[in-house]
């Protein structure tokens, strides 16, 4: 029985405060966007509610909970909200991601490489090849 | 927004907040529950967000309080001021009646 | 990186070197693609609300501080009615509700949303990225002195702190105290001391280093954004 939900951390030991301040990408001020307009908050018909978006992030496990950075966490719930209000379906999801990554290829490693090199066999695995 | 009652707590009053674990979405932090402190504001009435989650509307909305907790009563061996409060939402269906 | 659905996107451009999209990225592009494909949303509304959240920042509630310093009535209303008061200098604040919580000689407020990330975005924009961590969320509520000791600001024992736990449907922001030596200082001066860290309660707003007179307004701490034209 899990009595205290992983996302409830209020009073939980932790580390020090890492007093990082982040840039926001451009993808990351677009989900942002997309929840501000699904909300209604700018006069739009209102699809759903911050509460089912919470819901959804609060139902991630623990692990990917932790590693996960902040609009990762809101990207797949906004669209876990979506499937689930009917906007669209897991079938549209899958063809779209499908159709997307053959557009662009996806990292299977880092996100950001760190050398050249790796940045360089991260394209040669996504067959981009090397520039 | 109207209630189906009015608020059943005024500023001051002493409340204790419920001690449960349930499933679902709740906005009631876990080291809150069991403690008891007392009401700051009377915030108004708000949809339930615990049925929001749910695709539900959350009505009727339930009172919401300001309650305000002294921190060496809800943290074992608290270092700190003996003045030092927290405060939190706590919606009326989560004080103990 | 421009967000135009039509063409085909090769992963993001960042400092030049061609980076792969992440899962988390591609996802977006499905998302924004799938809703506007169904017509709910349109990439032009999507700009606009990410320009609007691009205006938000900490200078606004700057603003309403240094008001408050020079206006007592405004702080009484402000004290009342964040929203209002946000509204009554030309802030659009929708959905907002804000609750203004004072310091004075005696107290000190910290802010946090132990459950989550709840700030008043609607005000002051993005939180910054501390604000959401682990770290902050968990220890602050349980030791909020040792952790405003690690922001560099200690606060005297015979100052009660007051933390507030954004937990439900209130926003919160702190009204600091108005440093000394700032006797005929004007509005934007008096705003150009409060950073978006005295808003939050983990700083107070000081005086410049260097004595005499008063600088002139300087930008503030406002949430970074990347060079649109480089992702």
């Amino acid at each position: 029985m899990i009595e205290r939900s992983h996302h409830d951390m209020g009073g939980q030991p932790a580390g020090k405060v890492k007093r990082s301040e982040h840039a926001y990408d451009e993808w990351e001020l677009r989900v942002d966007a997309m929840m501000m307009l699904l909300m209604g908050v700018t006069g739009m018909d209102k699809r759903m509610t911050v509460d089912e978006l919470r819901k959804n992030i609060e139902a991630l496990p623990p692990a990917d909970y932790d590693k996960m950075g902040y609009y990762d966490r809101w990207v797949i719930s906004l669209t876990q909200t979506m499937i689930q209000r009917g906007v669209f379906t897991t079938d549209d999801l899958a063809r779209k991601l499908a159709d997307v990554e053959r557009r662009s290829p996806r990292s299977r490693g880092e996100r950001r490489p760190k050398t050249k090199a790796r940045a360089q066999a991260a394209r040669k695995r996504a067959g981009a090849g090397t520039r | 927004m109207t209630t189906s009652t009015g608020p059943l707590f005024r500023i001051g009053d002493r409340v204790r907040v419920r001690k449960a674990a349930p499933l679902g979405h709740v906005r009631t932090p876990y080291y809150i529950r069991g403690h008891a402190g007392v009401v700051e504001r009377i915030c108004g009435a708000f949809p339930n967000p615990e049925e929001l989650a749910q695709q539900r509307d959350g009505l009727p909305a339930q009172p919401l309080y300001r309650v305000r907790f002294r921190q060496r009563e809800v943290w074992p061996g608290y270092r700190g001021s003996p003045n030092d409060v927290i405060e939190l939402e706590i919606f009326q269906h989560w004080i103990e009646t | 990186m421009t967000a135009r659905a039509t063409k085909a996107p090769r992963g993001a451009q960042r400092s030049g070197r061609y980076e792969p999209y992440s899962y988390f990225q591609l996802m977006e592009v499905s998302l924004r693609e799938l809703l506007v494909e169904k017509g709910v949303v349109s990439e032009d509304a999507i700009a606009g609300a990410m320009a609007a959240m691009r205006a938000r920042g900490p200078e606004r509630g700057a603003a309403m501080v240094a008001r408050a310093w020079l206006d007592p009535t405004y702080k009484s209303r402000m004290l009342a009615n964040g929203s209002a008061a946000a509204e009554e200098l030309g802030f659009e604040v929708p959905g907002l509700r804000l609750i203004v919580m004072e310091n004075t000689p005696s107290t000190h407020n910290v802010i946090v949303c132990t459950l989550c990330s709840c700030y008043p975005r609607m005000l002051l924009g993005l939180p910054p990225e501390w604000y959401k961590s682990r770290p902050y969320r968990s220890r602050v509520v349980r030791e909020p002195r040792k952790v405003l000791a690690e922001f560099g600001l200690k606060v005297p024992s015979k100052v009660a702190i007051r933390v507030h736990d954004s937990n439900a449907d209130m926003r919160y922001m702190v009204l600091p105290m108005r440093p000394a030596g700032t006797d005929g200082w004007n509005e934007p001066q008096l705003a150009g001391l409060v950073t978006r860290d005295c808003l939050i309660g983990v700083a107070v707003p000081r005086l410049p280093a260097s004595r005499g007179s008063p600088k002139p307004a300087k930008a503030l701490k406002s949430p970074k954004f990347r060079n649109p034209r480089k992702s």
